[in-house]
């Protein structure tokens, strides 16, 4: 690939950092091979989640880190995209009319109710926004959960999605080869031997109309993360930035700052009810809990900040890293504390429930100490290193030592 | 600002009925909203069940005034925006309660007195947890983040997910039930030679819950307008740097305005557990949104508009919950944005923002 593409691509902003480049790529690949490199019904729901979730905190960093307003409401606007598409699918049935009808609705109802948002607080103050969006978000959530015969209430909806997408479509005959890297990783060094290690870590895939959902879940992805890459890097970007940085002179420069961060609002309120929509089919089933609960939406907030505010990669590392620990962390914790006699403080304190104290503790010292997050961290460390080498002269005991 | 309205009022008195009830309008909305929503209630429904639902209307709205005083206080003084608020009205809840089961034996006694030997302690301890977890909160996690909304925001709301998780390790993840102490279940009924609404039955502890959240407002307002710190107070709304200047040390005067706010949360989630007689640890975060409803529509900062709100806010629950249960929740939030599009500062502003 020439580096003028790659240019276009990333719309000239580099990741900046070798550390983070080989990060990005390694995630890029995980999730490209995802079903080809880790078996298990478990991680294939998480490679699903991942990809979904990048879309959601990517467009909720358009909002929180390049523009710094802070909303409560963008799990309101992934619910909706959910929603939309199994109330569609109960309604007229399992064809992919039923699922445009149903993302219609819902990128519609999403643009009205982001443009009611914006235009009743951003007016005021953008902390009003915060305030108003978590009591809307609110009254959303209860009148879901209280309208049962549309929504289901708390049971939630099973989604009907095209038989082409779920497990009983069988695009081809033969099983395809798998190699899992864990397992490979695992045999190496249990057995010592390679070859045999790489015998057992090959496994068959029976392909079926559920990667046909990942994958065109991963394409989404893929470019609406590129899309909105290239949108923060044109000259609307820039003006959000400027917001950021000081809304009075974006002002005095004659821009209407209230256009400007409704339109921030509105595009990432459909970026999320597109992500609702892609949740709603490779999940196939969605309820209050895993579309709008307030709880969600302070994952969101932790993802975005953990992976670093203004920094679209962030969105993806810090995602990566946050389904990562709410999977995997509850294992380690589990494993942590078998060894402690139960009932102690160690063990309430450390327990696999208790996963999120300390994901709080890590947030509120990340806000501290690292507020630019992990890719905000990783490219300050690679920014010294070029300055080390730029300057070799300036400091030759270093050099020495 | 009041005082120019006045004078205003006074050279060109409004003329004819119509005009007097615009400037009644545009003078005292929250009065105005007040009557109107009670006088459209009571046309909807029977006035023996309007007195009933305006009494426990009442109570949930002194409630949640007890948590919400302290919000916006703490935004209008030094705008700090404190999410864990809801967390500390959690706390508060589970420390009162643990008080109530501790001494269950003097709480399920008939007697008032021997009741009130459980109750206070109660109360007392939620006060006192709450208030001090709010000291080491304000020292802690939002002293370093003065003057930054967005850190704000973000560090409380991790603040608050941490205390809710402490919460649990400390109370066990289960929801508790709270017994209500013998002396406040029942109901007092009405005289029956009483028109119309003799012989209604009101529970004895909303009524309670009515005086002692009036008390309280009166207390704060004879703070705020009759002693020196509500002097104090007052103009650090106004202005902050005026107040220093002055050579006030005004992050004392916050620290202790937060460390009362986070008191009084605590206090009103202990009343709201021997309420509602079943906690959890999330409850916070349910009530936190009437708080931020309320805080909003009194107008951020304004004591007396919080306590407006409140009322407002636990009246339009009653009234659209017995209406059509389904919509309390949606009404609450449709009133702050019918509020908001009427007044984008909310009914009483005291602070520009």
């Amino acid at each position: 690939m020439s580096n003028g593409m790659l240019n276009r691509i990333l719309s000239g902003d580099y990741p900046r950092s070798r550390a983070l480049s080989a990060l990005l790529v390694l995630i890029g690949v995980s999730l490209a091979l995802g079903p080809f490199l880790f078996p298990g019904v478990r991680a294939f729901s998480m490679l699903g989640m991942i990809c979904v979730f990048i879309i959601v905190v990517a467009s909720y960093d358009l909002m929180l880190g390049y523009t710094h307003i802070v909303s409560f409401a963008h799990t309101m606007f992934f619910g909706i995209g959910a929603y939309g598409v199994a109330i569609a699918t109960d309604a007229f049935g399992s064809g992919f009319g039923a699922v445009f009808i149903g993302i219609g609705g819902a990128v519609v109802m999403s643009i009205l109710l982001s443009l009611l948002l914006g235009l009743l607080s951003l007016r005021v103050k953008a902390i009003f926004f915060a305030l108003v969006t978590l009591a809307v978000a609110f009254a959303f959530l209860s009148l879901v959960t209280q309208l049962y015969n549309i929504t289901g209430g708390e049971d939630g909806l099973a989604v009907r999605s095209p038989r082409e997408l779920g497990p009983a479509f069988r695009p081809f005959d033969s099983k395809v080869p798998g190699f899992s890297v864990i397992d490979f990783i695992a045999g190496v060094f249990t057995q010592g031997s390679i070859g045999q290690a790489f015998n057992d870590a090959v496994f068959e895939v029976r392909v079926s109309g559920r990667h046909l959902m990942y994958y065109i879940t991963f394409v989404v992805s893929l470019g609406v993360f590129l899309f909105l890459l290239r949108m923060v890097n044109s000259p609307f970007g820039r003006v959000l930035q400027a917001i950021r940085e000081n809304e009075f002179r974006a002002q005095a420069l004659g821009y209407r700052t209230v256009f400007y961060r409704t339109a921030a609002v509105i595009v990432s309120a459909v970026l999320a009810t597109l992500a609702g929509v892609l949740f709603a089919l490779i999940n196939r089933y969605v309820n209050p809990e895993n579309t709008l609960n307030f709880e969600l939406m302070v994952f969101i907030l932790l993802m975005c900040v953990i992976g670093g505010m203004g920094t679209l990669y962030g969105a993806v590392v810090g995602t990566t890293v946050f389904l990562l620990a709410q999977n995997y962390l509850q294992d380690l914790l589990g494993l942590l504390v078998s060894n402690a006699e139960p009932g102690s403080l160690f063990a309430e304190l450390a327990g696999p429930d208790r996963w999120l104290l300390w994901f709080g503790l890590l947030f509120v010292l990340s806000v501290y100490f690292f507020p630019a997050g992990i890719v905000g961290q990783l490219r300050l460390w690679a920014e010294r290193r070029r300055e080390r080498k730029a300057a070799p002269a300036a400091s030759p005991l270093k050099q020495e030592s | 600002m009041s005082a120019h309205d006045e004078m205003i009022g006074q050279t060109t008195p409004p003329q004819g009925v119509l005009a007097r009830f615009a400037a009644f309008r545009e003078n005292k909305p929250h009065i105005f909203l007040l009557l109107l929503m009670m006088a459209v209630a009571l046309l909807m429904m029977d006035p023996r069940t309007w007195v009933l639902l305006t009494i426990s209307g009442l109570a949930m709205g002194a409630m949640v005034f007890l948590m919400a005083s302290g919000m916006t206080l703490t935004f209008g003084l030094m705008n700090v925006l404190n999410l864990a608020h809801g967390a500390f009205i959690s706390l508060g809840a589970f420390a009162g309660a643990s008080v109530l089961l501790w001494l269950s034996s003097q709480a399920s006694e008939p007697s008032l007195l021997i009741n009130l030997a459980a109750i206070l302690p109660a109360l007392g301890f939620a006060l006192v947890v709450a208030g001090l977890l709010g000291l080491v909160f304000e020292r802690l996690v939002i002293k370093p983040v003065y003057g930054d909304h967005l850190k704000q925001i973000l560090v409380t709301v991790g603040g608050s997910i941490i205390i809710m998780e402490l919460i649990h390790v400390v109370w066990g993840p289960n929801e508790i039930p709270v017994p209500r102490p013998e002396a406040l279940t029942g109901a007092f009924l009405l005289p029956d030679a009483l028109p119309v609404i003799g012989g209604v039955a009101l529970e004895k502890y909303r009524l309670i819950a009515v005086v002692l959240g009036l008390a309280i407002y009166g207390l704060m307002t004879w703070i705020i307008e009759r002693t020196r710190v509500g002097i104090l107070i007052r103009a650090g709304v106004e202005s902050r740097e005026m107040v220093e200047v002055q050579g006030y040390r005004i992050r004392l005067l916050f620290l202790g305005v937060f460390v009362a706010g986070s008191a009084l949360a605590g206090l009103g989630g202990a009343m709201w557990a021997m309420y509602r007689e079943i906690i959890t640890a999330h409850m916070g975060d349910e009530l936190m949104i009437s708080v931020i409803v309320v805080i909003i529509l009194g107008g951020l900062g304004s004591i007396k508009g919080c306590f407006y709100g409140a009322v407002l806010v636990g009246l339009i629950n009653l009234y659209v919950g017995y209406l059509e249960p389904r919509l309390a929740a949606v009404a609450t939030v449709g009133l702050m944005v019918g509020v908001l599009m009427w007044r984008p500062q909310g009914l009483i502003p005291v602070i520009k923002v």
